[in-house]
């Protein structure tokens, strides 16, 4: 059986979106359980108080990364049916600056703010509400943003490739990077004055 | 495994919670071949909505025409049916570790309704750059690092990078 599942035929493509529910409700409690529905403990990593998200979001990443290339290696997943997004230079440094700009004014990501709404965090849902605002200027100002939107198409290049190294090396030095970061998060949390929240 | 705090609530260790995220995404991977979002949800609930009250303005935008009008079933995607599971994911991990209240989190040395305020712009801004970058930080970042995507990595680190930054701005808000 190669992955994915879905594209392979193997299960009816109308089962997706059970699969959707079955695995947003991973994604949700995942977050939530983490600590990710308190907007003080998110915006603690930018203060070193807390790294929860520095600890949460890079453990996710090393341990999504090594299995999708153990699940290539063993041919259980086809890396060629997988989505990856297609890279707008311009576009995406532009929009994670904006982004970066909402996170620390709003406290949550829209990921977050989802889950925080869900246990009756009332600032997660005026900042769910916000995001839909957000959205619909976007939306309705496209035709301004357009030139950027399309700006410094490259494709869908992987990170590996930058470095001229293999998909496997840039993981394990990922993972010892990571590693790294997880001590001196530690350390730091340590050394900073604890905030009551 | 667990932490408790000041009010009586517990959290999963971090790490234990990142191997489950980062589970969740994999299998994410392995059975519809894509990652998780959060944004992607807003944009299809938006062209929904605005095609329901203007479909000759869908039709026209060169933005909406992309997710909604004609056959297109804006609120039939897959992203859709993961943010509702992520609701009730969410909601259900408050019940079992108790914590599901109705609060409003923010420093002592603001109001509540400084900080809904905040909190609204915040979703205002991190919603519009969520269309320019396509994608949030679940679905440009972490999905995209998942695959070593560049582009996920690139988001990744303008947004932390322009956040920690920003903090220090905000900070009479959070500490």
């Amino acid at each position: 059986m190669i992955g994915s599942i879905i594209s392979s035929g193997i299960i009816s493509p109308s089962w997706d979106n059970v699969f959707a529910v079955v695995l947003g409700m991973g994604f949700g409690f995942a977050l939530e359980a983490s600590g990710f529905s308190s907007s003080r403990k998110i915006i603690g990593t930018f203060f070193g108080y807390d790294f929860v998200v520095v600890k949460v979001f890079f453990t996710a990443a090393i341990v999504a990364s090594m299995g999708l290339l153990y699940l290539n290696y063993m041919g259980l997943v086809d890396f060629s049916t997988l989505y990856i997004q297609p890279l707008f230079l311009a576009s995406a440094i532009v929009g994670g600056i904006i982004m970066g700009v909402g996170f620390s004014m709003g406290g949550f990501c829209p990921g977050t703010s989802i889950c925080a709404a869900a246990v009756g965090k009332l600032d997660g849902l005026a900042f769910f509400g916000g995001m839909f605002i957000g959205v619909y200027l976007f939306s309705e100002a496209f035709p301004w943003f357009e030139k950027l939107y399309y700006s410094g198409s490259q494709g869908s290049p992987m990170v590996n490739t930058v470095f001229g190294i293999s998909p496997e090396l840039f993981t394990f030095i990922l993972v010892l990077a990571a590693i790294g970061m997880f001590f001196g998060a530690s350390w730091v949390e340590k050394k900073v004055k604890k905030v009551e929240y | 495994m667990e932490k408790i705090n000041k009010d009586g609530t517990t959290y999963l260790n971090p790490y234990l919670g990142g191997v489950i995220l980062g589970t969740v995404l994999l299998l994410a991977f392995y059975i519809s071949g894509r990652g998780l979002g959060a944004s992607g949800a807003v944009k299809n609930t938006v062209a929904a909505t605005v095609n329901v009250i203007a479909p000759e303005h869908v039709a026209k935008s060169a933005y909406y025409s992309q997710f909604a009008g004609g056959d297109k079933n804006p609120m039939g995607n897959w992203l859709v049916y993961e943010v509702i599971g992520a609701l009730a994911g969410a909601f259900l991990s408050g019940l079992l570790f108790n914590r599901l209240k109705f609060k409003v989190e923010h420093s002592p040395k603001i109001t509540n309704r400084r900080r809904l305020v905040f909190a609204i712009l915040g979703g205002v801004v991190f919603g519009f750059g969520s269309q320019l970058a396509r994608g949030c930080t679940s679905g440009a970042a972490l999905s995209g690092m998942a695959v070593l995507s560049l582009g996920g990595y690139i988001t990744m680190i303008a947004i932390f990078g322009t956040a920690f930054i920003a903090a220090w701005v905000f900070r009479k808000n959070w500490i």
